[in-house]
């Protein structure tokens, strides 16, 4: 009789449903999974090292780079850790352009989500409609920080800009007329807030043509319904945050439970699942992009009728104006100090977390009282979610394990930091 | 739903042509498509992208070797020397930046106290050998000579937040 053993085989590091670089060893009975071990640390660029050996501020571009498609959300965090080791509240208006901010991210975020997890198993269409939508939003991160992807716009002590009057516009060339190009240009007339209104505006029937797409489709369904199944228990024993947890039906958001900025000001409702299962995470996540419109919609609101300043006026801690920089000497000499030697932190630790679009995202923060951290930890949703994998895919087909990957919303640059 | 109807529903494939409707909806509107090297998408003025030197109208060039974007710069890709020109006044005789390490977060541009190193809006360039992703300062003079105006008035339609 010819003997028979399981199969172990590499996905990854170059598969392209692997969101990344995830190297996973399957051990395969026949189609079945048996073990699933992934293996990290293809894409580890020492952040937290590196941010040992720079002045608090330098880091902040870093952190854009751990999670790449929220990045502001990523900023947050780690802006928030200094100003609790500081103890400095922020401006009213930059709390609200930093909670607008982190929505925009979340649906960024989800967008993509929705765009890879689709494309991964079987739904061509969504992918394209997602990076529509995405455009929009990217074109508001590059007006209001000058990159379309890693900002840099979160300081300890506000956001580095306000809010720009203008839009860019579309330019007329060959392939569009000057009158393509007004009706183009139509909702780029205003300011940002103008322009993020429209958007907002649309964007529900745009999620709707997203679940006429996907929620009731029968393959979708097939592919999704019953697969990964995690029960409230477990996500919680697992150490689960965000949509993983409350796809389980655990209604867990730190936006509630720990609001932090003005979420306490806001209204908005946290979607949970019923099953746990990649179908309903799916459905959690969608809502939750509804919600956060309406979360922008009511920052958008405040932010109108509430001018001011945006960056705390404590120059010990944030550079002063240009205008100021180039007349007083006291400016002067305040600019030279903080972009050479940047702001000494008070000795402590901190930790702070945002709700970030996969989780619970936080950084920990070890001062010795010198103009660097002595240690920076991140803690990483991805990372945790990941470990899970095995669990969530044991005893499911080789093709379950695509949609594991994707309904956990893995990247790798937070979990291999 | 009762089970007569969801059996109807999913006999006649409702739900797949409820999506082949939004799709077909789709193939017959206006498309979006950007036709990109001919045409472009907007672009902010905030945008951060190739450096440039700038020089004052009287063609002096502005950087005084202060070093401050030296120091700044998170990923040391600034390297910066200066001497005492023959008439006293302090100039850098090397200006670098090494783009294959620059991660574009603008800190040079806002440390600067003299408006001369900046971030352009050029993001089209490209480099066969290392070499030619090293600006040196004749490159990065280069730049600012050819993209003053843009850069003088985005600056300027930015000076108010700033």
């Amino acid at each position: 009789m010819a003997e028979i053993r399981n199969y172990t085989m590499n996905f990854g590091p170059q598969h392209p449903a692997a969101h990344g670089v995830l190297r996973l060893v399957l051990e395969l009975n026949g189609e079945v999974v048996q073990r699933a071990d992934p293996h990290i640390g293809l894409l580890h660029r020492a952040t937290e090292k590196l941010a040992e050996s720079k002045p608090f501020n330098q880091s902040i571009g870093y952190m854009d780079r751990l999670d790449y498609v929220s990045m502001m959300c990523n900023e947050h965090a780690y802006v928030m850790t200094i100003e609790k080791l500081l103890g400095i509240t922020v401006p009213v208006r930059a709390q609200y352009i930093r909670v607008m901010f982190d929505e925009i991210t979340r649906i960024l975020n989800h967008l993509m989500w929705i765009g890879a997890h689709g494309l991964d198993i079987g739904a061509m269409t969504i992918f394209l409609y997602a990076f529509r939508e995405r455009e929009d939003l990217m074109d508001v991160y590059e007006a209001v920080s000058g990159a379309r992807m890693h900002a840099t716009y979160y300081r300890p002590g506000g956001v580095y800009r306000d809010l720009p009057e203008l839009m860019p516009q579309y330019q007329a060339s060959k392939w569009h007329t000057q009158a393509e190009v007004n009706k183009l240009n139509e909702n780029r007339q205003g300011s940002l807030l103008d322009f993020l209104d429209d958007f907002t505006q649309r964007f529900d029937t745009y999620v709707d043509e997203y679940e006429t797409l996907l929620t009731e489709n029968r393959i979708w369904k097939q592919r999704t319904v019953d697969i990964g199944i995690i029960t409230p228990e477990r996500a919680i024993a697992l150490g689960f945050t965000g949509p993983m947890l409350r796809g389980s039906g655990v209604e867990w958001d730190l936006r509630k439970k720990q609001p932090y900025e003005v979420y306490d000001k806001m209204d908005f409702d946290i979607p949970v699942g019923v099953n746990g299962d990649c179908y309903d995470r799916y459905l959690v996540r969608m809502e939750e992009m509804r919600q956060s419109n309406r979360i922008i919609k009511q920052c958008i609101r405040w932010l109108r009728d509430n001018p001011g300043s945006v960056m705390l006026e404590d120059h010990k801690l944030t550079p002063p104006s240009r205008e100021h920089m180039k007349e007083d000497m006291e400016s002067l000499i305040h600019h030279f100090k903080l972009f050479t030697e940047g702001y000494s932190v008070p000795e402590g630790q901190a930790y702070a977390a945002v709700e970030h679009p996969k989780g619970e995202f936080g950084t920990y923060i070890i001062s010795e009282g010198a103009n660097k951290p002595y240690r920076l930890k991140i803690r990483a949703p991805g990372f945790v979610h990941l470990s899970a994998l095995h669990e969530m895919v044991e005893g499911h087909m080789l093709a379950d394990v695509v949609a594991v990957i994707g309904t956990q919303d893995i990247v790798f640059g937070e979990v291999d930091r | 739903m009762g089970g007569m109807t969801r059996f109807f529903k999913s006999l006649f494939l409702v739900e797949l042509l409820k999506g082949m409707r939004l799709t077909g909806r789709y193939l017959f509107s206006k498309k979006i498509t950007v036709q990109y090297p001919e045409e472009k998408t907007p672009q902010s003025h905030r945008f951060r992208g190739k450096h440039a030197l700038r020089r004052y109208a009287n063609g002096e060039e502005r950087c005084i070797a202060c070093k401050l974007c030296e120091a700044v710069c998170p990923a040391l890709a600034i390297t910066i020397e200066s001497e005492q020109r023959d008439d006293g006044s302090r100039r850098t005789t090397r200006y670098d930046i090494d783009l294959s390490k620059c991660i574009f977060c603008g800190f040079c541009e806002e440390s600067c106290p003299v408006d001369s190193i900046v971030e352009t809006r050029e993001y089209e360039y490209h480099g066969e050998t290392r070499e030619d992703l090293l600006m040196t300062k004749e490159k990065l003079l280069a730049m600012g000579d050819k993209y003053e105006e843009e850069i003088a008035a985005d600056r300027a339609k930015d000076a108010i937040y700033r």
